[in-house]
Parts: C-alpha cells; sequence; structure tokens
C-alpha cells in the first residue's frame, strides 16, 4: 500500500493544476481515490464531516453482494450441470469445483462486459464535464450481472448498461441525479427490448435451450397456475395437488430458502441475501425502514390474494412469495438504493410497504410479467418524490396546526 | 439596385427575413424539439420510414395549403368564430389528403388509419394558423408553412429511422441488416443479433426525441431555459 501511495504523490503535481498532464486530472483523480481516501479537507467554517466518503459506502454494498455473487456463481454452474444432465435430481453439493469453475465461466463475462461499458461511458462523460468518475456505477456494475438470467447474451448486456448509464443516468445529470435505479434500468431495458432472451424457459440455465431441457423458474411455473394447465419444471402437473405441494414436490421450502433453485444468478439465495443485508445494516448503508416495510408489503400482498383465492396460484402461501424469485434481493439491494428511494421516514415506509404489495400484484394477477418486483421497484422509483412531498406537507401542516392552537 | 428598390417598397420574396421563416423551425425553432408540438404523431406513426415520409408530406399539404388559405381570408375572418373557421379550413383538406391517400397509397393509408384524420388536431397545423397565417400575407405564410412542415418532417423521419432499422432491421420495408426468417437467416442474425423490440414500441420515440433534444441543446447552448 505504501508503494503505491508514493506512486500516486509522485504522480500528483504533474495533473494538478498548472501541470504538464493537467488535462487527464479526472482520469488522475478517478484511480487514485478510488484506493485512498483524498486528501482534501474543508478550507473555511466547520462542517461535519464522514470519513466514509462516497466511494467507501459503494465498496460496502459491493462487499454485501459478494456472498450472493459466490452463490450464485455456484448455483448457475449447477443448473448448467443439471441441464447437461437433463435430470433434477442432481445433488447440490456434489462436485463443487467443476460447478464453481462452470458457473464461473458464465458469471465473469458478464462481470467484464457490465463494469466495462459502464465505466467507459461515465469516463466519458466525466471527462466531457471535467469531474472525477463518478462512484455510483461501481454497485450499479456489480448489481447488473447478479439480476441477469445465466444465458443472456453479453452483447444485449453491453447494449442494455449503455442505456442505462445514458438514458437512465447521465442525462439527468450524472450519479446521484437519476429518477430511476440504474441496474433495474437496464433489465427492464432488456426485458421490453428482447423478451426472449430475458424470460421463458430457455434462459434461465446455461445452454438449456441446446440440450433440449425445460429450465423454468418457480415464478414461471406458478404463473401457468392461472391458467387450464399448470405445469410444474416441465411437466403437466396433477389436478388435485395445491400450489404448495405442487411446489415442494419440485423445490423444497429449504431449497427455495438456500436458492438451489433456477433463476438471475445473483437472486436465488434468501440466506446469501440475508448476510448481505447484515452487512449493509450494521455498517448503516442500508435502510432497515426500507427493507422491512418492503418485505411487510410483500407479505400483505400475499395474504391479499390469498383472500381473494380462485385459483392455486392465487392462494399460495404468502411467506412463500418473499422466498422465490428477486423479491429478497429487490428488497435489500435495489429498493434501498439511496438515490431513487424515498428520503423521509416516514416516506420511506410507504415506498417500501406498496412496493413489495405492488410486486405481488403484478407477479400473480398478470401472466404476461412472472416476476413484478423489478417493475414495481421502478414504479416506486418513479413514485418516491411525491411520496415525499406529501410527507413533507403533512408535516408543515401538523406544525403549523401547533403554531396557532398554542 | 438602390432605383429598384425606391420603386418597389415591398421586400423581395427571398429576403433574409422570408428565408429565415423556412431556415428557422428546421433548427432553432423546431416545431417538435423546441415547441414540443405535434408530438402526439411522432410517436405513433415513427415505427417505419414509409408511414413517417407519408405522414409528412401530409402534413407539409394540409399546412402549406391551410397556411395560405387563412391568410388570405385572414381580414374576413371574424376574430371570435376564428378557431372554428381555421378548423373548417383544415379539415377539408385533411379530408382531401386522406381520400387522395386512399386512393393512391391504400396500403399506407391502412397502416396510417386514424392518424390522418388526427391531423386537424396536429398543435402543428392550429399553432401556424393562430401564430403567423393570421397576421401575416399569404407569401410569407406560405415560407413559414414550408419551414416548418420540414422542421417536423425531418424529426418525424429521422426517429423513423432509428426505430425501424433498430426495431424490425429494416428500411422502407426492405431487410437491411439481414433476416431472422428460420432456415433463410442471413447478415447480422446469423451472428446472434436479435431486433430491439423496445423500438417498436411508443416509448423509444419518445426516447429517440429526447435524445435529439439532448443534442441539439448541447450544441446550442441558448436553447437551454434558464429556470
Amino acid at each position: 500500500m505504501k508503494f503505491l501511495e508514493n506512486i500516486v504523490h509522485k504522480m500528483e503535481p504533474k495533473f494538478a493544476k498548472g501541470g504538464k498532464l493537467e488535462k487527464w486530472n479526472p482520469l488522475f483523480e478517478s484511480f487514485a481515490t478510488l484506493a485512498f481516501t483524498p486528501a482534501h479537507v474543508t478550507k473555511k467554517g466547520a462542517h461535519i464531516r464522514d470519513g466514509v466518503d462516497l466511494k467507501r459506502t459503494m465498496m460496502t454494498v459491493i462487499i454485501a453482494m459478494i456472498p450472493c455473487l459466490l452463490f450464485g456463481i455456484y448455483n448457475t454452474g449447477h443448473w448448467e450441470m443439471v441441464a447437461a444432465a437433463g435430470d433434477r435430481g442432481l445433488d447440490f453439493w456434489a462436485s463443487g469445483g467443476t460447478k464453481f469453475l462452470l458457473g464461473l465461466k458464465v458469471v465473469l463475462p458478464l462481470i467484464v462486459v457490465s463494469y466495462g461499458v459502464g465505466l467507459a461511458i461515465e469516463f466519458v462523460f466525466g471527462f466531457l464535464r471535467g469531474h472525477s468518475l463518478h462512484e455510483g456505477f461501481l454497485v450499479s456494475g456489480m448489481l447488473i450481472p447478479l439480476i441477469m438470467p445465466a444465458d443472456v447474451p453479453l452483447w444485449m448486456v453491453g447494449v442494455a448498461t449503455a442505456f442505462a448509464v445514458i438514458i437512465g443516468k447521465e442525462v439527468f445529470g450524472g450519479t446521484g441525479m437519476n429518477i430511476l435505479n440504474v441496474a433495474l434500468t437496464a433489465r427492464a431495458f432488456l426485458f421490453f427490448a428482447y423478451p426472449t432472451s430475458m424470460s421463458g424457459d430457455n434462459v434461465w440455465m446455461s445452454g438449456a435451450e441446446t440440450d433440449g431441457f425445460t429450465g423454468s423458474t418457480v415464478l414461471g411455473d406458478l404463473a401457468t397456475f392461472g391458467g387450464d394447465k399448470p405445469m410444474v419444471a416441465g411437466v403437466e402437473a396433477l389436478d388435485n395437488m395445491d400450489s404448495s405441494g405442487l411446489l415442494e414436490s419440485t423445490y423444497s421450502v429449504w431449497d427455495m430458502m438456500m436458492g438451489a433453485i433456477p433463476g438471475s444468478i445473483g437472486e436465488t439465495s434468501v440466506i446469501a441475501i440475508g448476510i448481505g443485508a447484515l452487512i449493509l445494516l450494521m455498517t448503516g448503508v442500508g435502510s432497515l425502514r426500507i427493507m422491512l416495510s418492503f418485505v411487510v408489503g410483500g407479505f400483505v400482498g400475499g395474504l391479499l390474494m390469498n383472500a381473494i383465492g380462485g385459483n392455486a396460484y392465487l392462494e399460495m402461501p404468502a411467506f412463500h412469495h418473499l422466498l422465490i424469485g428477486g423479491f429478497a434481493f429487490g428488497a435489500v439491494f435495489m429498493a434501498t438504493d439511496p438515490v431513487t428511494a424515498a428520503q423521509t421516514a416516514t416516506g420511506k415506509i410507504i415506498y417500501g410497504f406498496l412496493g413489495g404489495v405492488v410486486a405481488i400484484l403484478i407477479r400473480v394477477l398478470n401472466p404476461a410479467y412472472p416476476e413484478g418486483v423489478m417493475l414495481a421497484i421502478l414504479f416506486m422509483n418513479v413514485m418516491a418524490p411525491i411520496i415525499d412531498h406529501y410527507v413533507v406537507q403533512a408535516n408543515i401542516k401538523r406544525r403549523l396546526k401547533r403554531v396557532k392552537t398554542a | 439596385m438602390s432605383e429598384e428598390k425606391a420603386k418597389k417598397p415591398s421586400e423581395p420574396l427571398f429576403s433574409k427575413k422570408n428565408k429565415k421563416l423556412v431556415t428557422d423551425p428546421l433548427t432553432d425553432n423546431n416545431p417538435i424539439t423546441i415547441q414540443v408540438l405535434g408530438i402526439c404523431s411522432a410517436l405513433a406513426i415513427t415505427v417505419q420510414v414509409e408511414q413517417a415520409v407519408v405522414m409528412s408530406a401530409s402534413v407539409l399539404f394540409v399546412l402549406v395549403f391551410g397556411n395560405i388559405i387563412i391568410s388570405m381570408m385572414r381580414n374576413l375572418i371574424p376574430s371570435r368564430i376564428r378557431i372554428i373557421v381555421q378548423l373548417v379550413v383544415v379539415a377539408s383538406l385533411v379530408i382531401i389528403v386522406n381520400e387522395l391517400l386512399a386512393a393512391f397509397l391504400p396500403d399506407v393509408s391502412e397502416k396510417l388509419s386514424v392518424f390522418v384524420g388526427l391531423i386537424i388536431t396536429n398543435c402543428i397545423i392550429m399553432g401556424r394558423f393562430e401564430a403567423f397565417a393570421m397576421a401575416n400575407k399569404p407569401w410569407p405564410s406560405f415560407m413559414d408553412a414550408l419551414g416548418n412542415s420540414f422542421g417536423y418532417a425531418w424529426i418525424l423521419i429521422a426517429v423513423a429511422f432509428f426505430r425501424e432499422l433498430l426495431g424490425s432491421g429494416t428500411l422502407w420495408g426492405k431487410q437491411i441488416l439481414g433476416s431472422a426468417i428460420p432456415g433463410e437467416e442471413w447478415g447480422l442474425y446469423t451472428m446472434g443479433y436479435a431486433n430491439n423490440n423496445m423500438m417498436i414500441l411508443p416509448p423509444m420515440a419518445l426516447i429517440v426525441v429526447g435524445i435529439i433534444i439532448w443534442i441539439q441543446r448541447s450544441r446550442n447552448k441558448s436553447l437551454i431555459e434558464e429556470h
């Protein structure tokens, strides 16, 4: 570290104002601050400053995502093997090393493409606007591969990342100014632009299509329950089973909890996400209000569906909704995005709760969108400023009333 | 020269002012990107270039003749009922266009369906009648109509170009990027390229128009509003 520090210090004058390489200061600063906290201090007046700057906050989030990433890599490898063998009964923990390598071969290129494209665009904009590389993309670049299906073509990920960074963020003025969550914008773009590569039965397991294996997700299966021919894992379900029985015949609650189910790369394991959530909460980076209210909202949404009833999907136990699909991942890593979420304390609770309810509503009631979490969070992103506005207005009104009565 | 000018106090046909009437709406006073008029049709019929061109031609016809007619009648129209008079003029012109399209370009006419009829409600047309033709002579009105309809047309065609090329892989109905028909694939599709379905959805038209506005404003900073 000392060695690196010396190099940085030696190079600094060249890039400073008046130096030979002044023009390239944004580039230099981006890399220097990635490694070291900048030495700038407040020059005038006293301001409370935190030693934890934006880059280090972002790093915390990335560390929190590592369990999801590692499990995702393993899980991707597992399902690739299952698809190749055509046998769902494969032991999840057998031949772990091979599975991890297989998964790595799928996930690593996704990460490289996402970071490469995103950082290149960020850098061009930073250069044009004369500021150092924005930190925001550090997290988005890791989130994007985690919410992709294993089989998505790399060029699509590149296009989606470019779209999300330019249209989702830079148009509004860069990091901290975006209305929509960048990673979810990328996913939503792919979802609408290339639906055959983002949904259906063939994209969740690498190689499933060529192997002729039906790799449907739990949500994909559940979406068929509303129709005439419920399917579970490519097999037509029996009439007399209810939804939880159907599911448990293929995936146990423990499977869903642990994440040994097909799905987007990083979203399957509730346990890994839970570890991430703990890291976020203990460091104070993630908002407990949003996470909890989102989960409660999802549960209430599930109960609401139970109350309506009618088909097997509607009658599925409410807590199952919290385990499947991207619900947990969305609650922990997406809904809590500090830029796009509501800012006020009460607002956060309303924002999270409504997000959870809407996610379940879309998931269960609209068969065209098997997973509603993405759309629900994007929708709540748009609503967040309105929620904040009314929370602030209500507070003003309450305090005015107090003044008048006194 | 000076004698001629003294004899003819009216300005020449292609004076700087008149030319500006044509060139301004193409760039710095574009009806779509600056005045944000006529957005509805820009979203609806820019899926294919052919539709966009036909639509632009229709608007050109309606706006040019409408502007001239309104300008000639401007001193006869009582101001209280001027909107109704303007509507009658647009409506008659639109009916002519509609009938012509149905007779000579039945395919396109079918695709454009109600949108030709909706030229009546196109904000650009009523806007130009109100803002220009009601207060100016026929010749400048003609120039103004030309400028505005070409300003409308180039945005429409540019948006349609990107939407058709990226959304369907075609231009003017011709396969440009290759073919995705199973069994006879060629071009980019053999390398795993896929059409971008989002380009066909209306929101993408809004985003493409937005990108044009963005480029335009970053090239000409004076267009950026203070607030």
